[in-house]
């Protein structure tokens, strides 16, 4: 390309747009669906978690991107694992000494970003064939609609689970005194997958094109 | 009356018909008329066999099968209240046992087809379709697998799951592949545990002073024989759900259905065998008490028999192949009698072999095609071979 783009040109933006609805990474290309079970009881895990794995994915994507031509394909794999593990080291550190609790919650999860389908389904296909900038939009654009729906579905469980938003209380006392109860259900990993179901149902209702 | 329904429907048809403004409705009146006389759509060329039964007289016969089990459960919901207030039959009477039953169960009931049969109809406007008979079934089944203390919030959000996520997202009647009324049950049992095992809800409004555990809840806590008499659980004045604990009555109803071949005797057969299996291999090796209660107690406690003859049996849901059929009971039966003995946290086994063996069922099916597919090309060439030589 000869004329230079502006550095947040139509098409960049959409590298970040794109993944909150027709490319969501959950949703559409169904990666990263084991975390989005594990951690979303409750918000604020799930918050964290959709911080931590926007900036491993971000950062993983831009780093990879800036190795593309110098990688040999054939032990690509292991170079993008040992990048990505670094990571995954960093944030857990960080997360450990300013959240402890959090991360106490989040236990192995974290360590578990490593396998996260997210990062490396990125990598391959979009960082290893694409300037470092485009890479960090994408990184950032996948990351963030992830957490989207880690957001939703935490918010619903936490919700009708433990009666609490973001670790407040938001059922009223009278409610459970007049016999409400909390759906124990909803802290279990089956009904993440059937919430998750749900969510999915509804975006194919709206877009009729991604429909198989 | 005949006549008046006739003209309200012919009337109401014309108002829904293609191109009017209601005819999003058609298919809600179209189910009123189907039921109350028979469907309008007939096939109008080829070949047809003809035959008495279609889906809504399975259907409607299946609920007649269920009558008994349903009025002795009304009649048992208010005997168990008024025996844990220490009072007797002869104290109060008949008829006070089952009015007691009666406001009970009915709201139940009710909950149950109004809130199934209203999600039913929404999809199938949405949809387009006619509305099916299958509801019918499943909302007569919900009320009768739960405790009479289930609280009715409860029970309608546990029908509005089962329908909309055991059901309708598969396609609604005929291509769900578990048993929703079990759904129901289940997410009742996982959601709300507390409210929904132990020994409290299993008699209606009872005295502290009484423990209403069910037979296989003592079983749990260590007894060595449960406290009702077998004659009583086969006549079926125990505590439980309203309607599994009559065998009687379950057996009543499971004549009717085997006469009249709707349920499948090689479901139920093997169900029966199954559990009669597993029981006895417990038997031989029994190192606690649950082990070594003798196996037809556990045809009698809990859901079993009600499972066996009601849940087990329903043709969408189980096996298709005959051979397949054999495989998806017995495993059912064995299944259950395993969970009881040796899960602790699961008192109830039937419900969950049974939706365990409903997800397993399409696969017994492939292998048991496979393999007379198999055979048939063996038995094929063997012929070939034998021709060449001669």
């Amino acid at each position: 390309m000869k004329n230079k783009e502006p550095l947040f040109s139509a098409q960049s933006l959409k590298l970040i747009k794109n993944p909150f609805n027709k490319e969501n990474p959950i949703t559409v290309q169904v990666l990263g669906i084991c975390s989005a079970l594990a951690v979303t009881a409750k918000m604020q895990p799930a918050v964290v978690m959709a911080i931590s794995v926007t900036v491993v994915v971000a950062l993983s994507n831009v780093i990879c991107s800036l190795l593309r031509n110098t990688i040999p394909p054939r032990i690509r794999i292991i170079v993008q694992l040992v990048i990505v593990s670094l990571l995954v080291i960093l944030v857990d550190q960080v997360l450990k000494a300013f959240v402890y609790d959090v991360s106490k919650q989040l236990s192995v999860f974290v360590s578990l970003i490593v396998t996260n389908c997210i990062v490396m389904g990125r990598i391959e296909a979009f960082a290893l064939n694409n300037k470092p900038f485009p890479s960090l939009l994408d990184g950032i654009g996948n990351g963030l609609g992830y957490g989207m729906i880690l957001l939703v579905v935490s918010f619903v469980r936490e919700l009708f689970g433990s009666g609490t938003l973001w670790g407040y209380k938001v059922v009223p006392e009278w409610l459970y005194a007049h016999g409400y109860a909390n759906n124990s259900l909803m802290i279990m990993p089956p009904m993440a997958l059937i919430v998750v179901g749900l969510i999915v149902w509804f975006h194919r209702t709206r877009n009729k094109d991604l429909c198989e | 009356m005949k006549r008046m329904l006739r003209n309200m429907f012919d009337n109401l048809n014309k108002k829904t018909a293609k191109g009017t403004k209601l005819h999003w409705l058609h298919s809600t009146v179209e189910a009123f008329e189907s039921f109350t006389f028979v469907s309008k759509n007939t096939a109008a060329s080829g070949a047809h066999l003809r035959d008495a039964i279609d889906m809504k007289r399975a259907m409607s016969l299946v609920i007649i099968a269920l009558v008994p089990a349903l009025l002795f459960g009304i009649f048992n919901v208010g005997y168990q209240h008024y025996l844990s207030c220490g009072e007797t039959i002869k104290e109060v009477g008949f008829w006070a046992m089952f009015g007691y039953g009666l406001l009970k169960v009915v709201p139940m009931i009710v909950v149950s087809y109004v809130v199934g049969l209203g999600i039913e109809f929404a999809f199938a406007q949405r949809r387009g379709h006619e509305v099916n008979e299958g509801y019918l079934v499943t909302g007569m089944l919900i009320p009768l697998i739960c405790p009479p203390d289930v609280p009715l919030w409860m029970l309608a959000i546990a029908v509005a799951f089962a329908v909309i996520i055991g059901k309708e997202i598969f396609g609604g009647t005929g291509m769900n592949f578990l048993n929703p009324a079990l759904v129901a049950r289940a997410f009742l049992f996982f959601s709300y545990p507390s409210q929904m095992s132990g020994d409290v809800v299993w008699i209606a409004d009872k005295a502290d002073a009484v423990s209403g555990a069910t037979s296989l809840g003592e079983m749990m806590t260590g007894s060595v024989l449960p406290s009702s008499s077998l004659l009583d659980m086969f006549l079926g004045f125990t505590p439980g759900s309203v309607g599994e604990t009559s065998a009687v009555a379950i057996l009543l109803g499971a004549a009717l259905l085997l006469i009249t071949g709707i349920a499948s005797w090689r479901v139920m057969l093997s169900v029966f065998v199954g559990g009669a299996l597993m029981g006895i291999t417990f038997n031989l090796f029994g190192t606690n008490a649950y082990m070594n209660l003798p196996f037809y107690y556990h045809f009698l406690m809990g859901g079993f028999l009600f499972g066996a003859v009601f849940m087990a049996t329903d043709p969408v849901t189980s096996s298709q192949t005959n051979t397949g059929k054999y495989i998806y009971g017995l495993l059912i039966g064995m299944m259950a009698v395993l969970i009881r003995v040796v899960n602790p946290a699961y008192p109830e086994g039937m419900m969950l072999a049974i939706l365990l063996m409903n997800v397993f069922a399409p696969l017994i099916d492939y292998f048991v095609v496979q393999a007379n597919i198999r055979r048939r090309t063996n038995r094929w060439k063997a012929n070939a071979d034998n021709k060449e030589m001669k």
